[in-house]
């Protein structure tokens, strides 16, 4: 925590957790499914998202966030008639789960062409979020660095590859964590970076391309796609 | 950042200011220069400024009215208990809070459910004691601090720690901060969040409905008369018997012991009284 994390951030009240925690949740979601057509994204609140939405604009700022705006955007407080106006397709639901952390959300989207994603994600209070599962995978994303994620077949070479890459270019990674399914299934890598911004499009695709078995690249920082 | 006491040692060892050694050693912390750290911070006091123009007037919660005006107006016409530097502190504290129950745009400074205490004690700072920009961003600087050390040493969400770690650490803060901008020893700093944080120990976090309003918005009012008489003492030489950091520590292990239907579960406390329970009941209709 620096001085300006605690005098701040600067947000639509009136909760850090459950709104302004809950504007960055939806942003980050909205960054791991990227800028494809989607057909309908269903938001399940769980915990105490499910009892005090409403009074604490929950919903409202989940939808802001997935339409990618900031925990300061003003635009949080008329967020779901934009989102009717502009035919952004969105709906509620709540459900119980076992264990679900008390401030947490399940984003279920779908594209026009039926691909679909699973993201889950938890507000753990003063604004900070953190990614804990996508499509299956378990994870822990706060998004407070500039983060690389990339969807791999899990074979060897792939991290030594990625690594390579951000030594060459004099990237210093912060954190670097692996998750996979199965063994020579799908895998997930994870790697927080110290970059001043979010990691460029050039830099994404340079990551793509350095291991053929890297399926899919996601850049996030700042709760967005762009700090 | 995890001592007020390694501060005051920088301080000791300096001789500079506690707002000056304490942004040396967020600067060392960070890597980010002193220059950088100071001018995001004068942009932080921009948008507390603009939240407390913004906050003047028309705004409600869902469950609490616009009152901050009353304070206005008894401050203009009665001879008031606390003075008008309090009483203009409180005013914009609770003008400050109740904008942002009405989704209004603030810094939480620490946290939203305490984001009137600093403007209110700031500002007021401005208008009572012609405080300039640069002083006031001093007196942030030191809050920031103070705030930085509570929340390595104890926390500052209520969920874990109570409204003293909210609230409570808001006025600790806001309390350092007068003590700067009046231009107090860097010892007299720590004994104004020392002696805050004592008078605060225990306080609950008991959300009528789980919504920041009742019993929030008053307190943040409140509680900026206790930073400013935690200041004063500190100003006229008086002195916390246990040292600032262990004071925090002990807030935060009161806090730990806090039961979870006191730390913003909305189930204890006023929440937990029958009109609190009734309010709640009625929001959900």
């Amino acid at each position: 925590m620096g001085f300006l994390d605690i005098i701040g951030p600067v947000m639509i009240g009136p909760s850090s957790s459950h709104t302004a925690g809950a504007a960055r949740l939806g942003s980050l979601a909205r960054a791991c499914w990227g800028d494809a057509p989607l057909s309908n994204i269903t938001i399940f609140l769980r915990g105490s998202f499910a009892f005090t939405s409403k009074g604490h604009g929950t919903d409202k700022a989940l939808v802001a966030g997935l339409m990618g705006m900031s925990p300061e955007d003003g635009g949080i407080r008329t967020a779901l008639e934009t989102a009717r106006e502009k035919g952004f397709p969105f709906r509620f639901e709540i459900e119980q789960i076992d264990g679900a952390h008390p401030n947490s959300a399940r984003f279920s989207f779908t594209g026009s062409d039926g691909t679909t994603m699973d993201v889950i994600g938890a507000s753990l209070g003063g604004g900070a979020v953190e990614l804990q599962e996508i499509d299956g995978f378990s994870v822990k994303i706060s998004g407070e660095q500039p983060t690389l994620i990339t969807f791999h077949r899990d074979v060897h070479g792939v991290v030594a590859a990625v690594a390579a890459l951000f030594a060459e270019r004099k990237i210093n990674i912060a954190s670097m964590t692996l998750h996979r399914r199965a063994r020579g299934g799908l895998a997930s890598l994870v790697a927080e970076l110290d970059m001043e911004k979010t990691p460029g499009s050039e830099l994404q695709r340079a990551v793509e391309t350095a291991h053929p078995a890297i399926i899919r690249v996601v850049p996030l920082y700042r709760g967005g796609r762009t700090p | 950042m995890r001592s007020l006491n390694e501060i005051l040692e920088g301080c000791m060892a300096s001789g500079r200011s506690f707002a000056a050694q304490a942004l040396a050693a967020e600067s060392a912390e960070t890597g980010s220069s002193p220059d950088s750290i100071r001018a995001g911070l004068a942009g932080r006091l921009k948008d507390m400024e603009f939240s407390v123009r913004e906050a003047a007037g028309g705004w409600r919660g869902l469950l609490v009215p616009e009152e901050a005006f009353l304070l206005e107006e008894y401050g203009k016409k009665e001879s008031a208990f606390s003075s008008s530097f309090v009483l203009t502190a409180a005013r914009i504290s609770i003008s400050v809070a109740t904008y942002n129950s009405a989704m209004g745009r603030i810094v939480a400074a620490p946290t939203a459910g305490s984001c009137g205490i600093l403007p209110g004690m700031l500002f007021a700072c401005r208008k009572h004691l012609e405080a300039d920009d640069e002083s006031l961003i001093d007196g942030l600087i030191t809050a920031a601090a103070v705030g930085e050390v509570t929340e390595a040493r104890a926390t500052l969400a209520g969920a874990s720690g109570g409204c003293q770690a909210e609230c409570g650490a808001a006025a600790a803060m806001g309390s350092a901060a007068l003590v700067t901008i009046r231009g107090g020893s860097p010892d007299e700093v720590c004994h104004a969040v020392a002696l805050t944080f004592k008078s605060v120990l225990g306080l609950v976090c008991d959300p009528v409905g789980g919504l920041v309003e009742s019993p929030c918005i008053k307190r943040n009012g409140l509680l900026v008369s206790l930073g400013a008489l935690a200041a004063d003492f500190a100003l006229a030489g008086m002195k916390s018997l246990i040292p600032a950091d262990e004071v925090i520590d002990a807030m935060g292990q009161v806090g730990r012991a806090l039961p979870e239907t006191l730390r913003e579960t909305g189930l204890g406390g006023l929440a937990a009284s029958p009109t609190g329970r009734e309010l709640a009941r009625k929001l959900l209709d």
